[in-house]
């Protein structure tokens, strides 16, 4: 090798140290371009939906009896409701709803599932049990089933709402996060963990989760699209947010007597809903690529 | 000399469906300060779980540990965070031995986190973990990288430098270089050999390769199906066999020379179950040499001569019968 | 083509595409073999023993793999320019591969027999009777009572498992086989067990064989020829007395003497400095020069050619001559004896602190 050439060594050298796990995965996720179009399209959603009194052109509430079903023009560009509100500027602020129920409920069920998982599967014996069986049980209730339930056992609202989908997947996290505990306690750098003296919470929290964090984002990413969906479900059912207040499944509710007359109602919220599901599932499936130490060279 | 480290009786046995595990059923030994214990066996002899129960990763099912003096076999949870300070283990994989989402600096410096060394102070921390890398041999650019970024040498001596981190007096080392290239495996016996005299280390060295134990280790342990079979000086097994499993696995290793012409034992059958094992001599059904008494009892490990044990009974205290080439032979020519 | 030969490969290549840059796993190697000779090729991780083998095959997996260019001969016809059905029919009929591990190379839900019939029928127009009969004749071969036809792979040890695995390789007699690390994942006993068995269908069957492994020993036990690899090429090459008895490559001689001896009492061992190279960005000229310690300025300038130092003995070397110019000796009282230099060796593995100082060397010498 020439002076020049180790040079050139050190450089590439340099490039690769530093880089963890996580710089290699978005690497690979760079390359996939229908995953970063995803991803674009819910970063600019988040933007709206935290911009929304900026960007909307009227305010969501705003009643204007004469201009009540029109169909989109240079004025309402999505075209306006039954009440003459301007349909853009619901689903503008719709999104914040869907954004935040879906983001926290997935929280909340990473968060308990989480817990639940890795105990189970650290622990394994008579707790694994106890709480996989427990599970289980919540499993065997369909998820909307079960959300429906909770959400018109308590009053309707965004926090209830938030719990009752959250709750529902609460199962599904448990699962991943306990067979990824499985896999990761049986390798030796556990066993080296324990051989240094490092207590169960310190092994749990700083050897076990950030190894178990890939499956989690995957399973987050297609879960949000799930509590998107279910969120418009319940609100749809009139169990979910409560007018005024713009919800995308609740503005389809809305429509259902003028769908024939006036489908534009219907539209434009469900192609909303539509795009972010779609794109979030996509995102989930480029993740679930880039993450995969398997396809790692 | 003192000793170190003295195990008695000890004995680890699991619960399966199928009946209890002997994986370790009844091994003592001894090992002086500085000196190194190597333990040889095939796979499942129990060699691994014995590391693994001697520095308390493991609860043994009976029998005694005595470290510098003291019983250590059921010590309380502060005796057993003391003792980690004392004992350490080097690990056979270097890609699953180290976590692979914390850097080379951050693996190494855990175990000082742990126990609050230097009363905590993080830049001595630090420090102590760049002098760890020199000594292990790791250039001191490499503390920022992660180990999927490093060879498997230079991951082992990541693996290396976290057991010394706590400056033990003892490591078991499981099966260190088995999983390193030849010219890489030369490289960390050596520095685990200058380790030990600068340190004054004392090792168990548990390999299945022959010629490895035998170059690193002062004392040999020869183990099957959880029981010690044979016991003597390293220079001395290769010399003289007294048991005829030794015999068979010394006659086993092929010899990278050319010219020579040796015969070798053809072991038949395979181990037999380490599930509920019959009170009966263990090899007994493969042994060449095999009476009707190695069917009906266990024999027990005796002294022959000059610290050589061998539990056979051919063998009687005292007196070495020198064991005779079995029929079942082949000779290997290596031409 | 010379009549005795039955595999002549050629100036082979062979790249993989990956993200960080070209992989060079075998590069402009050319190596022959003789109908029933036995071969081993020795080489550490990365050395590209596997993928010459692949190559032969047929099987380097595209992508990432492609075959550059070389030509491999084997009875008459270039293996790399047969269709996919005609290669199909020289894979197990005429030449036959052992993996590493028995366990993922048979089919869980199949017994044994079935699955050696199976790749015999494949192959041979037979009857499903007489297909069973031959199946039942390999296992007897491989030392495996016929009774055991009907059990699926579990039921066996690793060691009868990888017996099997033989079987199946030898059920159609191939004329050639080539077995990568067959017996690594093996305990010693086993091993020799293994061992003894190849040597038997060695000579019984007069099939030639290409043994890929990184232990001296085991060629020194089965093999005729020696092939050294480093970095994708072949860098010693001969018979058993010269590689063992005349090693002449400085690499070649650093394996040995990384060796632990079981009759010797060395104290230390003698390792080579340094790493593998990187097989993306392989040094230029002679790629173990950064851990030579014969290297000199002259190493870095090509590749060096494959010189004859004895009859049909080959050595990638400059500094080999006809003669033979160094001996194992002589050599290895340099390398690394005292304990202060192994360490400064391997305190920064890395090829540019060592190139960096023999720059300095060089340009102070």
């Amino acid at each position: 090798m020439s002076i020049t050439n180790s040079k050139n060594r050190k450089a590439t050298k340099h490039q690769v140290s530093g880089t963890g796990y996580w710089a290699n995965a978005w690497f690979r996720l760079k390359k996939n371009k229908g995953a970063m179009l995803s991803l674009a399209v819910i970063i600019l959603m988040v933007v709206i939906a935290i911009l929304a009194d900026v960007v909307s052109p009227y305010p969501y509430d705003l009643q204007n009896a004469d201009h009540a079903f029109q169909i989109p023009s240079t004025q309402h560009l999505l075209g306006t409701d039954n009440f003459g509100r301007d349909i853009l500027s619901r689903i503008i602020h719709g999104s914040r709803i869907s954004l935040l129920v879906g983001f926290s409920s997935i929280i909340f069920a990473i968060i308990l599932g989480g817990l639940l998982g890795a105990l189970s599967g650290y622990y394994a014996g008579k707790v694994d049990n106890i709480i996989m069986r427990s599970m289980d049980i919540l499993m065997a209730i369909p998820g909307m089933l079960l959300a429906i339930t909770l959400a018109a056992a308590f009053e309707p609202g965004l926090n209830n709402v938030i719990i009752a989908i959250g709750v529902a997947e609460v199962p599904i996290y448990a699962r991943v996060i306990r067979s990824s505990v499985l896999t990761i306690k049986g390798q030796e750098f556990i066993e080296a963990a324990e051989s240094i003296g490092a207590s169960d919470t310190r092994i749990i929290l700083r050897h076990i989760l950030p190894n178990c964090m890939a499956p989690i984002i995957v399973q987050a990413t297609l879960g949000m699209a799930g509590a998107i969906l279910s969120v418009a479900a319940l609100s749809f059912l009139g169990l979910g947010i409560q007018p005024p207040t713009p919800e995308w499944g609740s503005m389809l509710a809305n429509v259902r007597q003028h769908l024939l007359t006036y489908p534009h109602m219907a539209l434009f919220p469900g192609l909303a809903i539509m795009i972010t599901i779609f794109a979030l599932n996509i995102l989930g499936d480029g993740l679930r690529d880039a993450l995969d130490p398997r396809l790692k060279n | 000399m003192s000793t170190l480290l003295e195990v008695r009786d000890l004995k680890k046995y699991f619960k399966t469906p199928s009946g209890t595990v002997h994986a370790v059923d009844g091994v003592s030994f001894s090992i002086e300060e500085g000196k190194t214990l190597g333990v040889v066996g095939e796979s499942g002899c129990g060699k691994s779980t014995l590391g693994r129960t001697v520095i308390r990763l493991l609860q043994p099912t009976a029998g005694a540990i005595l470290y510098d003096g003291r019983d250590i076999s059921s010590p309380s949870k502060e005796e057993l965070k003391a003792l980690r300070r004392e004992m350490q283990m080097i690990f056979q994989d270097p890609f699953s031995s180290l976590n692979p989402r914390m850097t080379v600096k951050d693996t190494i410096l855990e175990p000082m986190e742990i126990h609050r060394l230097y009363d905590g102070d993080r830049t001595k921390q630090s420090e102590s973990v760049l002098d760890l890398m020199d000594t292990v041999g790791l250039a001191r650019r490499l503390a920022d990288s992660y180990p999927h970024e490093l060879d498997g040498g230079r991951r082992q001596r990541i693996g290396i430098a976290r057991a010394l981190a706590l400056e033990p007096r003892f490591i078991v080392c499981d099966e260190p270089v088995s999983a390193l290239d030849v010219s890489i495996q030369a490289q960390i016996l050596n520095l685990m050999q200058d380790l030990q005299e600068e340190k004054n280390l004392t090792y168990i060295f548990i390999t299945h390769d022959l010629s490895v134990v035998k170059h690193i280790s002062d004392k040999i342990c020869v183990m099957y199906l959880g029981q010690v079979v044979e016991m003597c000086h390293s220079k001395t097994l290769f010399k003289q066999q007294y048991h005829p499993y030794s015999q068979a696995l010394l006659s086993a290793i092929p010899l990278p020379k050319v010219g020579v012409t040796r015969k070798r034992i053809l072991l038949r059958g395979e181990i037999s179950s380490p599930i509920d094992p019959k009170p009966i001599c263990r090899f007994a059904s493969r042994c060449p040499h095999a009476k009707p008494i190695c069917f009906e009892k266990e024999p027990n490990l005796v002294h022959v001569k000059d610290q050589h044990y061998v539990a056979c009974h051919l063998q009687k205290e005292g007196q070495p019968y020198e064991l005779p080439l079995p029929e079942d032979t082949v000779e290997i020519e290596n031409k | 083509m010379n009549e005795n030969k039955l595999l002549e490969i050629k100036n082979l290549t062979i790249q993989y595409k990956t993200d960080n840059g070209l992989v060079h796993a075998v590069n402009d190697l050319s190596l022959s073999l003789k109908k029933g000779e036995s071969l081993g090729l020795v080489g550490e991780t990365g050395a590209g023993k596997t993928t010459t083998a692949l190559g032969i095959m047929n099987l380097v997996p595209d992508p990432p793999g492609i075959i550059i260019g070389g030509e491999i001969q084997f009875e008459g016809s270039d293996l790399l320019k047969l269709s996919k059905q005609n290669m199909r029919k020289v894979r197990g009929e005429k030449i036959s591969m052992v993996f590493q591990d028995p366990m993922t190379s048979l089919n869980p839900v199949m017994t044994v027999g079935k699955q050696i019939a199976e790749s015999v029928r494949i192959h041979e127009t037979l009857s499903r009777k007489e297909a069973e009969q031959r199946a039942v004749d390999v296992l007897e071969m491989v030392g495996i009572p016929g009774e055991r036809f009907n059990e699926y792979p579990h039921q066996f040890s690793g060691g009868m498992r990888q017996r099997v695995v033989i079987a199946i390789a030898l059920a159609c007699r191939p004329d050639l086989l080539i077995a990568d690390e067959p017996t690594t994942a093996l305990d010693v006993t086993i091993q020799a067990q293994v061992l003894d068995l190849i040597a038997n269908l060695k000579k019984e069957q007069q099939s030639s064989l290409i043994m890929i492994t990184h232990d001296l020993g085991v060629v020194a036990e089965v093999c005729e020829k020696v092939a050294i690899m480093y970095a994708g090429r072949l860098i010693e090459y001969g018979t058993l007395d010269d590689i063992y008895n005349h090693t002449r490559h400085p690499y070649s001689i650093g394996l040995f003497s990384s060796i632990p001896s079981i009759d010797g009492d060395e104290e230390r061992l003698r390792p080579i400095p340094g790493l593998m190279p990187d097989p993306i960005n392989l040094p230029k000229g002679c790629s173990f020069w950064p851990r030579c310690n014969r290297a000199t300025e002259n190493c870095k300038r090509a590749v060096p050619a494959l010189i004859e130092s004895d009859p049909d003995h080959w050595v990638r070397c400059i500094h080999i001559d006809k003669a033979g110019f160094f001996e194992k000796n002589a050599v290895s009282k340099k390398t690394d004896t005292s304990r202060n230099e192994s360490i400064t060796h391997t305190k920064d593995t890395d090829v540019e602190i060592d190139s960096s100082k023999l720059e300095e060397s060089l340009a102070s010498g």
